[in-house]
């Protein structure tokens, strides 16, 4: 599978077509927004039972991807479980391959507005991290500088064909993930919270087979 | 009690109005437990249903609700209203009536579960929230009789079966209540019967005289109607003749796409300035409103409209119907001719206007059909069990209950009286832990059984989502049009979502008849302006579009083996001797298949008569089914009575598509990924409740509030594939969009037989279909670079290429 490789901030990363961000030169992976354990807490909430297999059929995607590039470090972008109730009530054989996941390298868990907090599961939480070049964060920031890596909005686009797809979202200054989680909706690049964001020269990269990039639509 | 209290009678006399017979046998069955009536327009239907209510509250010492009256349409509800009370307030009785619909406002609706009036007039879904409130029992304490308006339409319906299982729950709380049903002509009055009794309660048929038969023809033209299309402009000049020399013209079309482009063409022609109006279910509410006031003020010469005027509201002087298209369906056809002229005794008069050729054939089939009374009809399917799962929840809703005396209430219902007890405790399940083979967070479950082997709520906050999600009409995604404005222009209607995203600033579409151009997207609303183009793009509307019935099918090929066509146009007549001089015409008990070369392409055209659904997914399989057997196809065209097949190698053998095996090992293999079945997906899981439309709090847009229903398909798809909501998608998708059951239909009536005739050129019967829009491309590799070729092309004309690297 090959990715779309662009600089930011003078690094050389890959978007690929799973909607990970790969970054050879550090050897390290980045998915964002798991909202893993999402059906847990909709139902809890009152809401309809969704089917159960949204945490294992996310973690398998995940497993397949580091089984593919063994990263020495695995970075969560934040919004990894749907709450910290829902990072306790994971089944039990997903929690505990999420832990044997965690414990085999090194791994980064940003905190995002539904998980606020350390978990259980091991690696390494915080707010925010500066790598090399880059920042990485839950909710990017008006006034960060050049290199600022986050996701939260889930965005996504389509072309004139088929239908949305989760997207990248990438200027000068920032990369915003889409969403890896299998839960997990999405916001159309064209509203104002991205089209305000984002410089006038952004491009979508969407995911799919291989990813697909044009000019953001607005 | 056929003597009717003297203040009825007297009114009657000071009217002096008699009774027709059919209401004097609705008064003696007062008592019936359920009686049906049919009866045409303006045969006295409402009156008929109301006479027991009004001679038995004529002392009215009745307290709370007597007499509840459901019908399909808001409007209805609201029309009887005005028609009832006028009359009730003259005889002097002291009757209350009230209505009640989604559009009634929230102060209204708490006093009328209160203190309920004596008569309440109401739509299914509003019963069924007025079924889920905990104080049902006191609302509908006392309640007598239920009368169901239009229930022939309704029982079309999952609407209708929503209906049935409120009506179920009313049974259970007031013993004694009587049904009566109200139902336009159909063709199967027995099978009505059973669908609104109690089973296994009997039900009484009263049939009125169905008055004269009606004047009804083809609309003769100076010109021929064109090979293919849908949308008659070649009639607009005969059609406006006819608009000038009667009152009050109404023209039916079958989808709202065609309303609006055949409004468009009449306006334009329309050089004398008569007053034509258009009504479809699109258009905003103020519009259509202002469109049903003019015309019951006479103000009006013509309304183009859709099946949103097809119900029986009183609309001033309609003295001529016009049918643009072929009407697909006989029963609807009558029922639409019903529409003209209100007056008991006088003949409906209707034209018939075919948009193509072979809607000529397809029109005459009709006519024979309506002279000789024969209604097509298909048998009704057992209850949707999605529709059952809603009605569990919203029974959760009211309190605490017993699953074995659901159950009997459930098959108490006609449309569900063969259900079993292991199918309802499936769908118990559903609702209770959402079924899945995987049990992954027991201790949140949705219903609970209590120690006292009752089932309830888990948690009280479920009961407002619930309700918030009461219902069966499956909306697409839409957005709402407006003029744009500075503080919001003028509402006009509304598209769908996916016909939005294909509009770019500039372009310009029709809508209420108006060319507007597309501005911009603001908070999910389409802003558009005023603009004089002349080629606008025409708004989709998935508001199906009907398939070819059975009968009528049927009719056509009976037609098409006569010897010859007197009673048809000469155009048409000679098209079909062409087609037998050169090929041979389809017959009944086998499937005729045509192959001929045309513009270096090999082509297949496979006579199937399914109707278009049907004839679409057989394109659908049987070009994967030639796909894998390397004939290279390109594409294929349905319509109601055949679909062609393009591509690279000439079909020899085409007994391998045909297979009923093979195609229903398509379905289940490959049509499954298919989006068809996951629109089918998305509504069954939405009624079920598994998906909501609406929750707390969120004033988002459908797609953004809700999981994306196709995600959800596939996961159940690769882990729990025996799942009820599978289960249900795959028998939904046998017949609406997919329509399988008509294909495994044809596959028993042509039992093998196939008649395959290679030709040197193109077939006259064959040769429309090239014409036809709505051409389907095969899907292989081929989509995914087009996608690539259009965001290269993106990147390198917004001279994006060189940003990133």
């Amino acid at each position: 599978m090959r990715g779309y490789d662009f600089t930011l901030a003078g690094t050389r990363l890959n978007a690929l077509g799973s909607g990970a961000l790969w970054w050879s030169d550090e050897r390290l992976l980045c998915v964002s927004d798991l909202h893993l354990g999402k059906s847990e807490r909709h139902l809890r909430r009152g809401g309809a039972a969704l089917p159960p297999y949204e945490v294992r059929d996310t973690l398998n995607r995940l497993t397949a991807l580091i089984e593919q590039f063994t990263p020495d470090t695995v970075l969560c972008l934040g919004d990894s479980f749907d709450d910290l109730a829902a990072a306790r009530a994971l089944p039990a054989p997903e929690a505990g391959d999420l832990r044997q996941m965690v414990k085999a390298r090194n791994w980064i868990w940003i905190e995002g507005n539904h998980d606020p907090g350390a978990t259980s599961f091991g690696g390494y939480s915080c707010d925010e991290i500066t790598i090399g070049a880059l920042t990485f964060r839950h909710i990017a920031r008006k006034d960060a500088a050049p290199g600022e890596v986050s996701g939260h909005y889930h965005p996504k686009a389509r072309l004139s064909r088929g239908s949305a797809r989760p997207t990248f979202l990438l200027d000068h200054t920032r990369l915003i993930l889409p969403a890896f989680g299998t839960y997990t909706g999405g916001l159309r690049t064209s509203d104002p919270a991205l089209a305000g964001l984002m410089a006038p020269q952004a491009l979508a990269i969407l995911t799919g087979p291989t990813p697909l990039p044009c000019p953001m639509p607005r | 009690m056929t003597n009717l209290p003297s203040q009825i009678s007297d009114w009657l006399e000071h009217r002096q109005w008699r009774l027709h017979p059919h209401q004097t046998a609705m008064l003696a069955r007062a008592t019936d437990p359920a009686t049906l009536l049919i009866a045409p327009t303006g045969g006295g239907k409402t009156m008929a249903g109301f006479l027991p209510t009004l001679a038995d509250l004529v002392g009215n010492t009745h307290d709370g609700l007597h007499t509840l009256y459901v019908s399909p349409l808001k409007a209805l509800a609201a029309d009887i209203k005005r028609n009832l009370t006028g009359p009730v307030a003259e005889m002097g009785l002291p009757i209350r009536i009230d209505d009640r619909t989604g559009d009634t406002p929230q102060s209204r609706r708490k006093r009328q579960r209160a203190d309920p009036p004596h008569i309440l007039l109401t739509t299914p879904e509003s019963l069924a929230l007025m079924v889920s409130y905990e104080d049902a029992e006191r609302t509908f304490k006392g309640l007598k009789r239920i009368v169901i308006d239009e229930i022939h339409a309704l029982a079309e319906s999952k609407r209708g079966d929503q209906l049935m299982l409120a009506l179920s729950r009313l049974q259970s709380l007031c013993p004694n209540l009587r049904r009566v049903g109200l139902s336009a002509t159909v063709d199967d009055p027995a099978a009505i019967a059973r669908y609104l009794a109690r089973h296994p309660d009997p039900c009484a048929i009263i049939e009125a005289d169905p008055g004269p038969a009606p004047d009804i023809a083809m609309l003769e033209t100076a010109e021929a109607p064109p090979w293919a299309g849908g949308g008659a402009a070649y009639a607009i000049p005969a059609v406006l003749e006819q608009i000038r020399t009667h009152q009050t013209t109404l023209i039916f079309h079958n989808t709202r796409a065609q309303a609006e482009i055949f409004f468009h063409n009449l306006w334009l022609a329309n050089e004398e300035g008569l007053p034509i109006a258009i009504h479809h279910g699109s258009l905003d509410r103020m519009q259509r409103e202002r469109v049903e006031a003019a015309m019951v003020a006479n103000d009006l010469r013509a309304v183009v409209c859709t099946g949103s005027l097809d119900l029986g509201i009183d609309w001033g002087n309609v003295d001529l119907v016009i049918q643009i298209g072929a009407p697909k369906n006989v029963k609807r056809l009558v029922q639409r001719i019903g529409r003209a002229n209100h007056r008991y005794n006088a003949p409906s008069k209707a034209l018939l206007v075919p948009a193509n050729r072979f809607e000529v054939v397809e029109c005459q089939a009709a006519l024979e059909a309506v002279k000789e009374g024969k209604l097509d009809g298909d048998p009704r399917p057992p209850g949707p069990r999605d529709v059952l799962c809603q009605h569990i929840l919203i029974r959760a809703c009211s309190g605490p209950f017993d699953a074995d005396a659901l159950f009997s209430e459930v098959t108490s219902t006609g449309a569900y009286s063969h259900l079993t007890r292991a199918a309802f405790d499936a769908c118990l399940d559903f609702c209770a832990t959402g079924g899945y083979a995987l049990r992954a967070y027991d201790q949140w479950q949705r219903l609970l059984q209590r120690p006292d082997g009752l089932w309830q709520l888990r948690d009280p906050r479920s009961a407002a989502r619930i309700r918030m999600n009461i219902g069966t009409i499956q909306d697409a995604d839409l957005l709402k049009v407006r003029m744009k404005r500075s503080r919001g222009g003028k509402p006009l209607g509304e598209i769908e979502e996916a016909f939005a995203a294909t509009l770019t600033p500039g372009d310009t579409f029709l809508i209420g008849g108006q060319i507007m151009r597309y501005e911009s997207l603001r908070e999910m609303t389409v802003e558009v302006s005023r603009d004089r183009g002349r080629k606008p793009k025409i708004a989709v509307f998935s508001g199906t579009k009907f398939a070819t019935s059975t009968q009528l099918s049927q009719g056509i090929l009976a037609l098409l083996a006569q010897d010859a066509w007197p009673d048809l146009p000469a155009h048409t007549a000679d098209w079909l001797t062409l087609q037998r001089e050169v090929s041979e015409l389809p017959r009944a008990g086998e499937m005729l298949i045509e192959t001929f070369p045309h513009q270096g392409r090999e082509h297949a055209c496979l006579y199937g008569f399914a109707g278009r659904n049907a004839q679409q997914t057989l394109g659908l399989l049987a070009t994967k089914r030639m796909e894998e057997l390397g004939l290279d196809p390109l594409g294929f065209v349905a319509t109601d009575y055949a679909t062609l097949i393009w591509g690279l190698s000439e079909l020899t053998d085409p007994a391998p598509l045909l297979d009923k095996d093979a195609l229903r090992d398509g379905l289940e293999r490959w049509l499954a990924g298919n989006a068809v079945m996951k629109r089918a997906f998305r509504a069954s899981a939405t009624i079920a409740g598994l998906i909501e439309r609406n929750s707390p709090g969120s004033r988002k847009s459908g797609r953004q509030a809700t999981f994306s229903s196709d995600i959800l398909y596939d996961t159940l798809r690769k882990y729990d594939p025996d799942h009820l909501l599978l289960d249900i998608t795959r028998d939904e998708a046998l017949s609406g969009l997919v329509d399988f059951a008509r294909i495994e239909e044809m596959t028993d009536r042509i039992c093998g037989r196939v008649n395959l005739r290679r030709l040197s050129r193109i077939s006259p019967l064959a040769a429309p279909l090239l014409l036809e829009a709505g051409k389907v491309p095969v899907q292989g590799a081929g989509a995914e670079k087009l996608m690539q070729q259009e965001a290269a092309d993106l990147m390198h004309a917004s001279g994006l290429a060189t940003l990133a690297q």
